[in-house]
């Protein structure tokens, strides 16, 4: 085992030369209130500024206070970056930091071999040991022989720098999260100003706040720099990116940009009807805050009537979104066929998580596709988008409200805990450049009343004459009783029934001729396809080319759109020998495909809340390639 | 937030939209053929509403029914202005949302028993504390009538109906007290069988700026019949009901020959000949405590006189006031630059 000293020596003594390496993971682990996502997140923006590709991965319980020390409270904050363009926050943290025992029990298993850690020696008393079900201590005990440890006494020398600015002990030991960043800060040679500036924006109001986190960031830079860590010292160059101008971004950041921007590109003023729940919330939380947008954010009394305020702004003529996760989308499901039925425009966002029932509110899932596809009573066919990266939840949002006013329809996009929370570099898009919506009703309106049928339909998209209230000589009613071809009366008719089941599925398959064909990353046909959708993108990426590296000839295909699949994809599937469908679940998207294009499609599944392990991932594919 | 100004009479009135040209009640009626049973309290309903709007001249394209499901709910269908026929329960959701990103629109619910109190009993109670700027019309028959008999959560403990053979062991809500309960800016009472009545009330709620809720005692004559009846026949109605003015004093009875005055627990009658009848309350619908109306809401057959016409009307800022003031003060403080938006709090080049 290597120990290094935990003393520091003040003496300024240097350590050993920096190593260049081309990827780094680092996880840092603590109690809930250590502050562990505000460390990462302000790691993530010294890195992305520094200009490594990066990937975070939060991880946190559903508990906001769990009791402090125990397992069920450990909160982690995991960021890969690289020199060179990465897709995922990495499998093992090459770096962990545990702020206490409960931290290091729940992480050292992910932890690489060889690994280095930096523990909070402060923090392994008797009290927190036993919480963390500890017999002995794992400091002591040899139980860590195999991994390169830093023993920091994070908290007294986090107290100790804030020594004369008159803090009670429990503001002091708050600042520890900055020990910890400092000395992490050291041992990647970043930059501490970003952070520094940070401190001032965030506590200038506050200045002995500021002040004591400011000492805390240099007293754990100064850590690394003055302690003897042999092998620790490491740079990873910055990665070349294309050019232009970027920012950081989580994938509900970019659910709120696109609405923001396809309001802005529709000219449609944005409601967005919402019930708090996790992963979703901070979509309402961020919109609310845009009142000057001309934003209506609506706190909905349930899940149901945030779905139905949105039906009423869309059906009057508004931008109409609701946005929820699984068990919102299962109370939402009527209304939507609501939506179905009296064809109108409206924007679900799904954040999938864990379930069912609540299951895992803080962790990721794919689980929800079946039941956007068929979770409602009747034929009920809406079209079902799902996002691949968090920057791509924007472009997503766009494509979702175009389609919905193109095609007069419903339209459910899936985002996912992962996308939600995970944040990664994001080039700008240039809103010039980006398309205008078209808003068919804004000619409708004009239409001579004699020509004029709710139900009429254009012959290319299959749309409804759908018109917002207010138009003089236009009134009609539309509702949830089927309704007669072309004049929307209700009507009971089999032929009629027949005949409008098969122009609801005719106008959501026919979306296929206005979306772009599946595009394949590889050979363009031969043994092997992998086929993704979601927010898997970034680990089949990835896996995929580790078997290629390995040896494997495989392609890859990644699906953003899932109903109506791509004109392509049967064609697709058919050009290779086997197809492997990785998903984050037990296997929704493949017995889609299989029932769809009677392939034997093969399953790559795991269902654990946390995402797809491209190790294993690789692994399945290697072994697959070489059946 | 306090809006400085709150709707005047006259504003209100300035904001309804009315029709360039006289309205008659038939241009309110759709070409639809109603299909409620014959003898359904629904028709009259149905006749009070066109008429009171016509009334009103309001121009029907701006007008939009919203209903959710059930008899009532059929409502939507045979009305000249837009309409939505929804789904169980809901219709005060698909309201509030197409009333806020639509102020120009005047937006009606018509809603039953069953529909709002039981399955859509959780959005009354939003939508009325909300003060959402949309008028709700419950049609009170007591019972599930499109599915044929079965009891409603206004069904009287004990009713006998097809799903409570051997009577019903729930007792019922009353709809004005969830109103009241629920903070609503404006509750009111009237019933099927006294069309002026009716159409008085429809018109009143019509021109209340903020959440107007009106249960109408509606007779359901083929699975509740006369339900109403020991009270609203027209040879009982001046001794038994209690017709509210704002401003007069609560009489009742041949000749006003009876009032209502408060007693240690609640409110009592007192002959108005008598030595009590200086004790006679006046009705003032105004009143911000919503004490008084709750025991008006709480008078009921055959104890007390059952009170008919506007419990409650006070003037307060709706949802849509505090949220549209919200978006301008916002508008006229920050920039609204899409492109900066985009960039977030900061960015990086990359050469």
């Amino acid at each position: 085992m290597t120990t290094t000293s935990t003393q520091a020596n003040g003496s300024g003594g240097t350590s050993a030369p920096i190593q260049e390496r081309d990827r780094v993971t680092v996880r840092f682990a603590g109690d809930s209130g250590d502050g562990m996502q505000l460390a990462g997140n302000r790691f993530a923006d010294a890195t992305a500024i520094f200009g490594n590709d990066f990937s975070t991965l939060p991880d946190f319980p559903a508990e906001i206070r769990a009791p402090a020390g125990s397992l069920a409270g450990v909160s982690s904050f995991q960021i890969s970056f690289s020199k060179h363009q990465i897709f995922t926050p990495g499998d093992e943290p090459d770096t962990l930091v545990a702020m206490n025992p409960a931290a290091l029990k729940s992480h050292l298993s992910a932890l690489t071999k060889g690994g280095l850690l930096v523990v909070n020696e402060d923090a392994f008393t008797a009290g927190n040991l036993k919480k963390a079900n500890y017999p002995s201590n794992p400091l002591a005990d040899g139980s860590l022989e195999g991994y390169r440890i830093i023993k920091a006494p994070i908290t007294t020398a986090a107290v100790s720098a804030a020594d004369d600015l008159g803090l009670s002990n429990q503001n002091a030991e708050r600042t520890k999260n900055f020990f910890a960043l400092g000395l992490v800060y050291w041992l990647y040679d970043r930059d501490l100003q970003p952070t520094l500036d940070w401190i001032e924006d965030r506590f200038g109001r506050l200045p002995n706040i500021a002040e004591a986190n400011r000492r805390a960031l240099y007293a754990g830079h100064a850590y690394g720099e003055t302690t003897e860590i042999a092998d620790a010292h490491v740079r990873v160059p910055p990665a070349v990116l294309n050019p232009g101008e970027y920012r950081t971004i989580t994938g509900n950041q970019a659910l709120v940009l696109g609405l923001i921007t396809a309001s802005h590109l529709s000219d449609l003023e944005l409601f967005y009807g919402s019930y708090p729940i996790t992963p979703a919330s901070d979509v309402l939380v961020e919109l609310a805050a845009l009142r000057e947008y001309g934003v209506r954010t609506f706190q909905a009394e349930d899940e149901i009537s945030a779905v139905g305020t949105a039906i009423g702004a869309s059906y009057g003529g508004a931008l109409g979104v609701t946005g929820t996760s699984g068990p919102g989308i299962a109370l939402k499901s009527e209304a939507i066929n609501l939506a179905i039925m009296t064809e109108l425009p409206l924007i679900v966002l799904d954040v999938q998580r864990s379930g069912p029932s609540t299951g895992m509110p803080t962790k990721t899932e794919q689980t929800d596709l079946l039941q956007v596809m068929f979770g409602r009573n009747g034929e009920s066919p809406l079209c079902v988008l799902a996002a691949k990266t968090p920057g791509d939840c924007f472009y997503m949002v766009l494509e979702a409200v175009r389609l919905a006013y193109k095609f007069v329809t419903p339209v459910i996009l899936l985002s996912d805990t992962y996308l939600a929370n995970t944040a990664e570099p994001w080039p700008v898009p240039d809103l010039a450049q980006l398309d205008q919506i078209e808003v068919p009703f804004r000619k409708l309106r004009y239409i001579d009343p004699e020509e004029f049928a709710p139900y009429k339909r254009d012959p290319d998209t299959l749309a409804r004459m759908f018109i917002p209230p207010g138009e003089a000589d236009l009134q009609h009613r539309i509702g949830g009783l089927e309704k007669s071809d072309i004049s929307g009366d209700v009507a009971y008719s089999p032929e009629n029934h027949q005949r409008m089941t098969d122009l609801r599925a005719a106008k959501i398959a026919g979306i296929a001729n206005f979306i772009p064909e599946l595009e394949v990353d590889g050979p363009d046909s031969g043994d092997l396809l992998v086929l993704s959708w979601g927010s898997t993108y970034g680990a089949v990426f990835t896996a995929v080319n580790d078997a290629r590296e390995a040896g494997c000839d495989v392609a890859h295909a990644h699906l953003q759109y899932l109903n109506p699949f791509p004109r392509n994809l049967g064609d697709v599937i058919s050009r290779y020998n086997k197809v492997l469908v990785p998903e984050a679940n037990t296997g929704q998207l493949r017995m889609l495909v299989r029932a769809k294009f009677l392939v034997d499609a093969q399953g790559y599944n795991e269902v654990t809340g946390q995402p797809l392990s491209v190790r294993l991932l690789t692994e399945a594919i290697q072994q697959l390639a070489a059946e | 937030m306090v809006l400085q100004t709150p709707h005047s009479p006259e504003h209100v009135e300035s904001i309804i939209p009315i029709a360039d040209e006289n309205l008659t009640r038939k241009d309110y009626a759709s070409d639809v053929d109603t299909r409620w049973c014959p003898g359904c309290g629904d028709y009259s309903i149905l006749a009070q509403m066109q008429r009171g709007l016509s009334n009103l001249n309001i121009a029907p394209e701006k007008m939009v029914f919203v209903s959710g499901i059930g008899c009532s709910s059929r409502f939507p269908y045979y009305m000249n202005t837009y309409g939505m026929h929804s789904i169980h329960g809901r219709a005060p959701t698909i309201a509030s949302g197409l009333k806020l990103s639509r102020p120009d629109l005047m937006v009606f619910v018509i809603t039953g028993d069953g529909d709002a109190l039981s399955i859509g009993g959780n959005h009354l109670l939003h939508v009325l504390r909300r003060n959402v700027d949309v008028k709700i019309f419950l049609f009170n028959n007591r019972i599930y009538g499109l599915t044929k008999g079965q009891y409603s959560p206004t069904s009287e403990l004990g009713k006998v109906t097809k799903s409570s053979p051997i009577g019903t062991t729930e007792k019922p809500l009353n709809p004005l007290s969830v109103a009241l309960a629920s903070e609503a800016s404006f509750v009111a009472r009237t019933f099927d069988t006294d069309p002026q009545h009716l159409t008085a009330t429809i018109e009143t709620a019509a021109r209340h700026h903020g959440a107007a809720f009106v249960e109408i005692l509606q007779n359901c004559n083929i699975f509740n019949d006369r339900a109403f009846a020991d009270y609203t026949d027209r040879e009982v109605r001046d001794e038994r009901l209690l017709y509210l003015e704002h401003g007069k004093p609560m009489l009742f009875g041949e000749d006003h020959n009876k009032g209502l005055a408060v007693s240690a627990t609640g409110l009592r009658v007192v002959d108005a000949h008598g030595p009590d009848a200086g004790l006679i309350l006046s009705h003032d619908a105004t009143r911000p405590a919503p004490d008084v109306h709750q025991l008006l809401a709480r008078c009921a057959y055959p104890e007390m006189p059952v009170p008919m016409g506007v419990i409650r009307q006070v003037t307060t800022p709706t949802y849509g006031d505090y949220l549209d003031s919200q978006i301008e003060v916002a508008k006229f403080k920050n920039h609204q630059d899409v492109a900066q938006l985009l960039r977030g709090r900061s960015t990086w080049q990359v050469e």
